[in-house]
């Protein structure tokens, strides 16, 4: 059965609502990481849990459940972003929850700066930014 | 701290489980209308959530043992993988600038998972 809806043809996109897409993933990564943040606090007390224990605690405790709700709020967004932008473009846009991730690390949890976690954040924007510009506009 | 190859294998899964997830979600999402019963009985949304949701479990479980900054290349993977379905499943083209866009991610999360934390 092929995933494939018949009536999906990206290249019949009107460009505003491409670049409306785009936006609408750029300013999602926020919850992502945000989600990311409070998984990572869930996660630590389960490093030694099965895979049926992991699912179980996704419900039972609290940091990892809200996190969860939180991607539950991003794909509803994402999903609606699809419907007007290339997949190729908008999946890889997720990649800037790394930069939030780490810039609230260190902001709010002193976490050390050095200049390779620097040259990563400025490095991983620098893509985000041709595929948000570059892609945004067809070929 | 070394990180088992088991963490790598786990994440490294979730992440091309997750890039498979996201072609049910976009294929998903052009089936949804107005009307609430597309939503409810989309099934290739279903499965993309289904999905999104084991390579969720999967990074929780491979992330909880092991270093970044080999798990955090493993993860972008994903972002490959999707530029390869997009192209096979939705005839997206891969550009000079995807690609430059997508390798400079890569490289971005290796520095940071090198950097440390």
């Amino acid at each position: 059965m092929s995933p494939v809806a018949s009536s999906s043809e990206p290249h019949a996109i009107d460009p505003a609502k491409r670049k409306q897409a785009i936006l609408i993933v750029v300013c999602c990564t926020v919850l992502v990481a945000i989600a990311q943040y409070l998984i990572k606090l869930g996660a630590n007390r389960l490093s030694h849990a099965g895979l049926v224990a992991t699912t179980i605690g996704i419900f039972t405790i609290p940091p990892l459940f809200a996190g969860y709700c939180l991607y539950g709020v991003f794909t509803v967004l994402f999903v609606y972003a699809l419907r007007n932008g290339e997949l190729s473009i908008l999946y890889p846009l997720i990649a800037l929850s790394y930069v939030w991730v780490t810039i609230t690390g260190v902001v709010a949890f002193h976490e050390m700066m050095n200049p390779l976690r620097v040259t990563g954040l400025v490095v991983i924007v620098a893509g985000v930014a041709v595929l948000g510009w570059g892609g945004g506009g067809g070929k | 701290m070394t990180t088992p190859v088991s963490s790598m294998v786990v994440v490294l899964i979730g992440a091309v489980i997750g890039s498979i997830g996201s072609v049910f979600l976009k294929s998903g999402a052009h089936a949804v209308n107005r009307d609430w019963k597309s939503i409810a009985f989309n099934w290739r949304l279903a499965i993309g959530i289904v999905t999104y949701l084991i390579s969720s479990v999967l990074f929780v479980k491979g992330m909880s043992r092991g270093e970044l900054s080999v798990l955090f290349p493993l993860v972008s993977v994903g972002y490959v993988c999707t530029l390869v379905w997009s192209r096979l499943f939705f005839h997206e083209p891969i550009t000079k600038v995807k690609l430059a866009g997508v390798g400079l991610i890569l490289i971005g999360i290796t520095c940071l998972g090198l950097g440390g934390h």
